[in-house]
């Protein structure tokens, strides 16, 4: 069943982009958005369709820290570690994250619900500190308190 | 009669609550059976505000903030759906001072318009620029932006009209106009308003530059960091689409332009243009050497006009009133104005357009309000993470490319980051090497192996190890490896990175363990 969704969500992503000129990105942005990270064995489709080598669609998609190869948690959650939110804490927030989640930065919680990422500026640089859940919502001026509901948003049951 | 009402749908806004806002607002006025029509907007760019909540009144918007869902019913008990007197009220938005000092160009519809709306657009003097243009020779138009002044707003303030003119001297027929959009600097945001808060400022200027240069096609490359400013891109785009803005028939001209928006992937280096190029081709982001320029062998080796999105956004102005009044902003070389940014630890953050030649003292103070902890502001950073830390003694100087130049400093993009007295810069000084070290595309050794080895000499220096002898030996390795960075650099990235660093040794030794730096001496 799952390798069914990876299949046709890579097929779909060919299809969408492999003729679009530089399409690499966009088609790797679309296997992700997808599936949550570019499995390996997507690898070598995606380098036939592109005509690539399977080395160069590595290179490129271990090039961008966007990019990732192993599933993430259910939540991804993007804690800004740039200046303007360190001259706001970004440290002692990332110290609350790790004590809280009980993981490094790049790991996932035990219960697979949050993988806990720097991100270098959101671009909230005004309401520092800040962070990013899934690629959609944005949360700024975060404390200790804020966080905690991030966690338990990330959490609910879906 | 149906009352107005505006709540920006900026991510700022949207990141402290103003979703929660503009639906406590329509539940409220539901409940209490009053008419209300509910706008969203960009933001204003007073961001401590936000959310900020506007109504229309007959003299104008009157501002109330920072609004929380439970401020809600007490502003309908304060009548200000009329302009009540509340707490958290501000009075008209345009008297208010830190809006009323600013000299707003660039963001003259941001905050104001719906930027979902094409015709709010047209309202406000929208595409009046690119319908002058389309009456202008190609020689002329460039001419125009040359006799502007404007110079590129993304960091280098390289002269745009010259760009341009390059890539309309250039062989055609398949040329390109990309905007970058890849805002990675900390302490920046004016990319992201004004995508988010006039999304068709954006695409008019990329218009101009297609109709003017001779290129057909454009790519906005937008950063992955940025998913709101995507969506209001996507919209935008295809709204003028429809309307015969782009396509093979721009405004009934007969000429071709149309664009899409691309997402960036989270490297910091793609926005080093020749970088961008090699993402937008599908590729590493690798830099590329130069020559051949971009205006010459640009994207898919054709020539192209790549600018940042501030420079593509001044266009419409600079041809909606002509090269004369935008010129006659600012001081020296640096014409017009720049939306400084004001971020970090600083009590009013916000969006501050200015003209050229206010000092940094008159923004952190005057506009910032001081420090938001309450503290003595120590330092800022200044033009993003290759920036100078820049010291209180040299907060008088004039904010212009070449004043900042001459001592080392750079205005970049404007982003200006504040650091009070608790800040330990020695470890700012080590994570400039850590994100270069992070960043770094690893064409070019200075920049690859050196901010590594940055990182571990800062360490050492740190750690005080060797004692005296030991530290003295390790500065002046550290200074040995950030010339050999500078000179021998192929980008900005790896020739920039030691800027930070040299500017804390220099200005702030103490927090590297050092002797401090004379009481008084010359900046």
């Amino acid at each position: 069943m799952m390798q069914a969704d990876v299949s046709s969500v890579l097929g779909d992503a060919i299809a969408a982009h492999a003729q679009r000129p530089g399409g690499l990105l966009p088609l790797l942005h679309a296997v992700q958005d997808g599936f949550g990270c570019i499995p390996p064995d997507c690898v070598p489709r995606i380098a036939r369709a592109m005509h690539l080598s399977i080395a160069e669609v590595h290179g490129v998609i271990s090039f961008y820290h966007h990019f990732r190869q192993q599933a993430p948690g259910r939540h991804v959650v993007r804690v800004c570690v740039a200046e303007a939110c360190q001259s706001m804490g970004a440290d002692r927030l990332v110290a609350h994250a790790r004590a809280v989640l009980g993981v490094e930065l790049h790991g996932t919680t035990a219960d697979g619900a949050i993988t806990l990422e720097p991100v270098y500026c959101l671009g909230n640089c005004a309401c520092s500190p800040a962070l990013l859940v899934d690629d959609a919502q944005l949360v700024g001026r975060v404390d200790a308190a804020r966080f905690d509901a991030v966690v338990a948003q990330c959490r609910e049951p879906a | 009669m149906t009352a107005r009402v505006y709540v920006a749908r900026d991510a700022c806004a949207l990141s402290v609550g103003a979703e929660d806002v503009a639906q406590a607002l329509a539940r409220e006025a539901a409940a209490r059976g009053v008419a209300i029509e509910i706008v969203r907007t960009g933001s204003r760019g007073m961001l401590w505000l936000e959310p900020l909540v506007e109504v229309q009144t007959a003299d104008g918007r009157v501002a109330y903030g920072p609004v929380g869902a439970g401020d809600v019913a007490g502003l309908f008990d304060a009548g200000f759906l009329s302009g009540g007197r509340h707490a958290l009220g501000h009075g008209l938005t345009e008297r208010m001072p830190y809006l009323a000092r600013q000299e707003r160009r660039t963001f003259a519809r941001v905050g104001i318009v719906d930027p979902g709306s094409l015709d709010d657009y047209l309202q406000h003097e929208g595409y009046a620029g690119l319908r002058r243009a389309l009456a202008m020779t190609p020689q002329d138009a460039v001419q125009e932006l040359v006799d502007s002044g404007l110079r590129g707003r993304g960091g280098a303030a390289f002269p745009t009209g010259i760009k341009w003119r390059t890539v309309l001297a250039a062989a055609g027929p398949e040329k390109y106009v990309i905007c970058n959009a890849d805002e990675g600097d900390s302490g920046t945001f004016s990319d992201r308003m004004v995508m988010e808060g006039d999304p068709f400022v954006l695409i008019e200027g990329m218009t101009i530059a297609g109709i003017v240069v001779g290129a057909t096609r454009g790519y906005i490359y937008n950063r992955s960091e940025y998913p709101h400013a995507e969506a209001v891109l996507e919209r935008a785009i295809t709204l003028a689409r429809d309307a015969g803005y782009l396509g093979p028939d721009v405004m009934g001209s007969g000429r071709s332009f149309d664009l899409e928006v691309r997402r960036g992937a989270g490297a910091y280096i793609c926005g080093e243009e020749t970088s961008l190029l090699e993402s937008l081709e599908g590729k590493r982001g690798m830099v590329r050497f130069r020559p051949p320029l971009p205006a010459v062998q640009g994207l898919f080796g054709k020539p192209t006009v790549i600018n940042n999105v501030m420079s593509l956004a001044s266009v419409p102005t600079i041809f909606a009133n002509g090269a004369p009044a935008y010129r006659d902003f600012g001081t020296g070389r640096s014409r017009g104005t720049l939306p400084f940014q004001l971020a970090g630890n600083i009590r009013h953050g916000g969006l501050v357009e200015k003209a050229f030649g206010l000092t940094l003292r008159e923004l952190l103070y005057d506009f910032g309000g001081g420090s938001a902890s309450g503290r003595p502001i120590r330092a800022v950073q200044m033009g993003g993470p290759l920036g100078a830390y820049i010291p209180e003694s040299q907060f008088d100087l004039p904010l212009d490319y070449e004043a900042f130049a001459a001592v080392g400093g750079m205005i970049g993009h404007g982003g200006i980051v504040a650091f009070d007295d608790r800040a330990d810069l020695g470890a700012m000084a080590r994570y400039a090497m850590e994100f270069c070290a992070i960043e770094s595309c690893g064409k070019c050794t200075p920049c690859r192996i050196g901010s590594t080895r940055g990182v571990e000499v800062i360490d050492r220096i740190r750690a005080r190890e060797g004692g005296a002898a030991g530290t003295a030996a390790n500065v002046a390795l550290l200074r040995d490896l950030c010339d050999t960075m500078i000179a021998g650099s192929l980008c900005a990235l790896g020739g920039m990175a030691p800027f930070p660093v040299l500017s804390i040794v220099k200005h702030f030794p103490e927090d590297l363990g050092l002797a401090a730096a004379k009481a008084g001496a010359a900046p």
